[in-house]
């Protein structure tokens, strides 16, 4: 009796991992199969024809480099710093640090949808309007609407955290011994930070940039209604325009294409290279943190 | 030798770098809490106006009559308090009361628009708990497979994986629900909706397994070896320790998990909105379509006048889902986490 | 060189680790150009005293120094003081051998670079003449671009005292800088340590007992937190004074 409640409790656990690992190994199966045919050079290198049933992705490619290229430039230095300071500068008991730390995993936890509220609310309806009425001619919107820039700043507070944590990680792998020897040689702490911890630090940097821009580029419901278009006829030019994005086009041609059949083939395209983008960038991620943290068990 | 005294020079130096540095890593770390009370104000700010739009749009004259007088309102029970009535704002001319919003139906653009917040979180309750009544189950067995029974190797491979499906993007899980499973599910069982509460709970277990995997299996992984090896040495097999000691000693993880799983389903957006068919229906029937709180901001937002009622609901369904959220984190932050620690130092 | 100056006079020396006391009134000359052994079991405060010496101590949160410490006559625990200064002065060297994982030739120009030398010559001839001094640069002139982490351990705990020798600083702490290495190479760090006395002051800690002998003039004997006895070396290991230092150093307790 006890010897088949153990086979029980082992092979339903081992179950449990082979059907999740199925699931997995299937979603990208259905969807590598899928795309394939309609991948090609031309998908990527054209834009959408015959209202968006033929056709390629080059402006939603472009779109969606351009919002996480923004992202990463306005949110990874904040997340760096705000990870130096929690590993270099805070006291476990500062009321500030706790007040750091809580921030950073309540804004993990908050729901995308919610920052997509954030940006609508605070960044086009109270910066972009005030912006518009100090440069603006009365009634006219420029920053007062969705944008490239809103878009892109809002998902650099939705990614923050995932900078943050991963940049932490590698600075606390950072030997005491070093920041004991800079010290000790009559650097100061920010000669030692810069010269010792953060170079020391880099393959953290970038794995928490490269996860930040897989999350980036794969959410939607954040630019929702901070800048993400439809359908473009031509390339963002400035920061004030919107821009196409893999994410939403994927959501548009699924749920909102007149025909929803007829444009399979280019809906499981865009998936693909959806899927090709954020799974490859968590994977060198994935790999990056791996080593380090091999690399510093030692 | 009282010569030497003057070549050191040990008086405090100005060292303007230092501060600025020290400063600006202050001010910066400073952000992630303003975005916390920044998010807090804007997104209710937004939705203000649905409990002072009396001011707004309709005179005084009018006001002071709805607040006196018995309101006739278009439901019938009128056991009004003072208060309520005072949020009560005539239905005819489009906006929210109290009342209206805790009403059964949600009919946003007609005539009467009709905010009943009810159907939606009917929808992302029963959506939810579909998700975790899957989730939950496959990750935690999967998470003690890992962390209990597998060879070093054979975990080495299997939490990579499972992690890697924390990386797609909903909208990635959602296409697949609504290409795929529904198709699949519906052929299998032959019910009537493509597109139902259970395929949008299916999904969203995609999106769920990864957090409640990692962190039980963090947690289970984390519980002291001597309390294994003490299971091991009285004569208990593996499996009785996992299920008998490790288990046990790691139930406020897996409690944790749970919460900030619940917490990432109930505020999901791309992937019910792909998934679920979005009728707000207010219904226990797993098979029928069902609309969500978040999928409901995701679908309408585009398409409201800014400042009007149904963008204001909008923005306070936004306030909702963030103060629920905020506070499943804050309990599984706090109190759940804390214990474990707590649990295992007092073991130590 | 026959000076007996006293380099860093300690009075009242008190340290507590929140509540509980480390160093207990601790009062210790310091002689200048003089190597000075701090032994003592393990745990009993010669490490921690060393770090009071350079204000190392001031980066562990909770721990709360009474006293003076004074260095060339002046209080290093005084508020006007810069602690940066101060660590410039009084080099470090750790026990295990902590090279940044930079070349051998920016190990050494580290300190010289952070003081805003950037002459590549100048570097050049600093990190020369430190490796010099610290009798490495025949090991290592011709492969100065190698990282600092691929040279043995006794290289590179030689190639900390030059980092550290970089910064000309006058006094050297060393905590136990050679218990890492094998006896080749403690060997050497010793013939090394006896050297830069001619120009160095040096305080070492250390657990071994026959390298005190060897390596040092004065011999501090610390127990629990307390300075048991202090005097000429040779007076510690053959007719020490205390019951205590006696048992320690005839190796009956460690």
């Amino acid at each position: 009796m006890n010897k088949s409640m153990g086979r029980i409790v082992i092979s339903a656990s081992a179950l449990s991992v082979i059907a999740i690992v199925t699931v997995i190994a299937y979603l990208l199966f259905d969807i590598f199969w899928n795309g394939k045919n309609t991948l090609s050079w031309a998908f990527l290198t054209t834009a959408p024809t015959d209202g968006m049933m033929q056709g390629g992705i080059f402006p939603v490619i472009i779109g969606t480099v351009s919002l996480v290229l923004i992202m990463s430039i306005a949110g990874v230095p904040v997340g760096v710093i705000t990870a130096l300071y929690l590993s270099e500068y805070a006291r476990r008991t500062s009321v500030f640090t706790k007040m750091v730390r809580f921030a950073v995993n309540t804004l993990a936890g908050v729901p995308s949808i919610v920052f997509g509220l954030f940006g609508l609310g605070f960044f086009i309806q109270f910066i972009g309007m005030n912006l518009d009425r100090a440069l603006m001619p009365a009634g006219e919107l420029h920053w007062g609407q969705p944008s490239l820039l809103w878009a892109s700043l809002t998902m650099a507070l939705l990614t923050l955290p995932v900078v943050i944590v991963a940049v932490e990680e590698a600075l606390r792998a950072v030997p005491e011994d070093l920041r004991a020897a800079s010290l000790a040689l009559g650097a100061t702490k920010w000669q030692t930070i810069l010269k010792v911890v953060l170079p020391n630090a880099t393959s953290g940097i970038l794995t928490g940039t490269i996860l930040a821009v897989g999350r980036g580029a794969g959410e939607v419901a954040p630019i929702l209604f901070t800048g993400a278009a439809y359908f473009l006829p031509h390339l963002p030019e400035s920061l004030s325009d919107q821009f196409m994005n893999l994410g939403y086009h994927v959501y548009i041609l699924a749920t909102q294409s007149p025909d929803v059949e007829a444009t399979k083939g280019l809906q499981y395209a865009t998936v693909l290279i959806l899927l090709l983008v954020t799974f490859g960038l968590n994977l060198i991620a994935v790999m990056l943190r791996y080593k380090l943290r091999k690399a510093s068990r030692q | 030798m009282t010569t030497e005294k003057n070549i050191y020079s040990l008086d405090r130096k100005f060292r303007p770098g230092d501060g600025i540095a020290r400063f600006v890593v202050h001010s910066v770390s400073f952000i992630s809490f303003a975005v916390i009370l920044l998010i807090f104000i804007f997104v209710f700010r937004e939705a203000l106006p649905i409990f002072s739009s009396t001011e707004k749009s309709v005179s005084s004259e009018y006001l002071q009559s709805e607040t006196y007088g018995d309101e006739p309102g278009d439901e019938s029970d009128s056991e009004l308090s003072d208060e309520t009535v005072l949020l009560e704002t005539g239905g005819a001319e489009g906006r929210a009361g109290l009342r209206n919003l805790l009403s059964r139906e949600w009919q946003p653009v007609s005539g009467q628009p009709k905010y009943g917040l009810i159907p939606l979180f009917v929808g992302s309750l029963k959506v939810t708990f579909i998700a975790l009544l899957i989730a939950a189950p496959l990750s935690i067995l999967a998470a003690l497979y890992t962390a209990v029974f597998a060879s070093a190797k054979l975990r080495e491979l299997i939490k990579p994986t499972i992690e890697l499906l924390a990386g797609f993007p909903s909208v990635v899980i959602g296409f697949f629900a609504l290409i795929t499973l529904a198709s699949f599910f519906q052929n299998l069982f032959g019910y009537t909706y493509r597109l139902n509460a259970f395929i949008g709970g299916l999904a969203l277990s995609l999106a769920v397994i990864p957090i409640i995997f990692t962190i039980t299996e963090e947690a289970l992984s984390s519980v002291p070896r001597e309390m294994t090896e003490a299971s091991l040495a009285l004569g208990a097999t593996r499996w009785q320790t996992a299920l008998f000691v490790i288990l046990p000693a790691a139930t406020p993880g897996v409690f944790a998990a749970l919460i900030l799983g619940f917490g990432r389903a109930f505020g999901e957006t791309m992937i019910v909105l792909m998934a679920t068919g979005n009728a707000a229906l207010t219904s226990f029937n797993f098979l029928e379509p069902v609309r969500t709180l978040s999928a409901t901001i995701g679908a309408e937002m585009a398409e409201v006048v800014f400042g009007d009622t149904h963008y204001n609901v909008l923005f306070l369904i936004g306030s909702l889902l963030f103060i629920i959220t905020f506070a499943l984190n804050a309990v599984a932050e706090f109190y759940i986490r804390g214990r474990l620690l707590k649990r295992f130092r007092g073991e130590d | 060189m026959e000076n007996n100056s006293e380099k860093i006079i300690v009075n009242n020396l008190d340290l507590y680790y929140g509540k509980k006391a480390a160093l207990d009134n601790i009062n210790l000359s310091i002689l200048s150009n003089k190597v000075t052994a701090l032994i003592g079991p393990s745990g009993c405060g010669k490490s921690t005293f060393l770090r009071c010496l350079n204000r190392m101590n001031d980066l562990i949160p909770g721990v709360l120094i009474k006293g003076t410490v004074l260095i060339n006559g002046r209080d290093i625990y005084e508020s006007s003081v810069d602690v940066v200064s101060l660590r410039k002065k009084v080099g470090m060297i750790f026990q295990k051998s902590n090279p940044f994982p930079k070349s051998i030739f920016e190990n050494v120009a580290y300190a010289p670079r952070v003081n805003g030398i950037n002459n590549k010559k100048e570097l050049f001839e600093i990190v020369e003449k430190s490796l010099r001094k610290a009798a490495l640069w025949e090991e290592v002139k011709d492969n100065l671009d190698k990282s600092g982490l691929s040279i043995s351990g006794g290289q590179q705990q030689r190639l900390c005292i030059a980092r550290s020798l970089a910064v000309e600083p006058d006094i050297l702490l060393m905590d136990e800088p050679a218990s890492a290495l094998d006896p080749i190479s403690t060997s050497k760090i010793e013939d090394l340590i006896f050297e830069l006395k001619a120009n160095y002051t040096i305080v070492i800690v250390t657990h071994n007992m026959q390298q005190a002998a060897r390596v040092s003039d004065k011999t501090a004997f610390f127990y629990m937190g307390e300075l048991i006895e202090v005097g000429d070396t040779k007076m510690m290991f053959t007719q020490p004074t205390n019951k205590r230092t006696e048992d320690y150093v005839s190796g009956r307790f460690g």
